[in-house]
């Protein structure tokens, strides 16, 4: 499970450089993530135009990793692939997120 | 043939039967996956089908993993039929593991999302995606073993 960071301005980008957030790789993913934004950027922007495809355990990885960066500090998801997409607008996931069609959408939509 | 730790036995090329065994494991699921979408390739589904299908065969088998099989239980059998029909495709999955609580698969209601921010779930999300993306969701008790029955269908 790879992730990059880089920041910009406040915002931190975080891009997953992996096919799958799967059962497989759930805990990874969150131990990662928690490392990742452990920084304290005000939000973060998860890349995930990598992704082809997640599964329910993904999709709790993706929420305990927004629950442990806290309620002041916001995880907004950007590039989301069609089968990605399918499970949070079916689960009505994308409710909870700020979900944005590319990251450079998810970088103008916030910046300041 | 032995590919990735998953047997796949498939007669014609064109809509026969896929048969795919796994030992229950995390990785053996994602390559039973990857081995099921390859065997439908002659079916020239579309993105969204693979989606739906591939979401819901992972759900079905996380779930033999984490509870048939338990962390603590030996691992045991997995298989996997695939069947093409006129409207879909028709899935049996079958393990050897412990049985559905109560004899019946969850309901798989929608996660309540009108709760406090620490309280936003982090599971249950996987029954209601079987439920909501499959047809006649079927759960047997068998000589031992359990046995998953349910339909896709296609668009095409």
């Amino acid at each position: 499970m790879e992730l990059k960071s880089q920041q910009n301005g406040t915002m931190q980008i975080v891009s997953v450089h992996s096919a799958r957030i799967d059962a497989a790789v759930a805990i990874e993913f969150k131990d990662a993530m928690r490392q990742a934004t452990d920084s304290g950027s005000p939000i973060v922007i998860l890349d995930l135009s990598e992704v082809d495809f997640i599964d329910s355990s993904g999709l709790g990885a993706i929420v305990a990793s927004m629950k442990h960066m806290g309620r002041d500090r916001s995880l907004v998801l950007a590039g989301l692939t069609p089968t990605v997409d399918k499970v949070f607008r079916l689960t009505r996931m994308d409710s909870v997120f700020g979900v944005f069609p590319t990251l450079q959408n998810a970088l103008d939509a916030h910046a300041a | 043939m032995q590919h990735n730790g998953a047997q796949i036995v498939q007669g014609q090329p064109k809509a026969t039967d896929v048969h795919i065994s796994i030992t229950s494991g995390e990785y053996a699921v994602r390559d039973a996956l990857s081995d099921l979408l390859e065997a439908l390739r002659p079916l020239m589904l579309d993105v969204e089908e693979k989606g739906t299908i591939e979401l819901v065969l992972a759900e079905a088998m996380n779930n033999i993993v984490e509870h048939a099989y338990p962390p603590g239980d030996q691992p045991g059998p997995i298989s996997l039929t695939c069947t093409p029909e006129a409207d879909g495709l028709r899935f049996l999955i079958k393990d050897t593991g412990r049985p559905m609580p109560n004899g019946v698969t969850p309901i798989g209601l929608p996660v309540d999302l009108n709760v406090d921010f620490n309280d936003l779930p982090e599971g249950g999300f996987g029954w209601f995606l079987i439920k909501d993306l499959a047809k006649d969701v079927v759960y047997h008790r068998v000589d031992e073993a359990n046995q998953l029955t349910f339909r896709l269908s296609l668009a095409s």
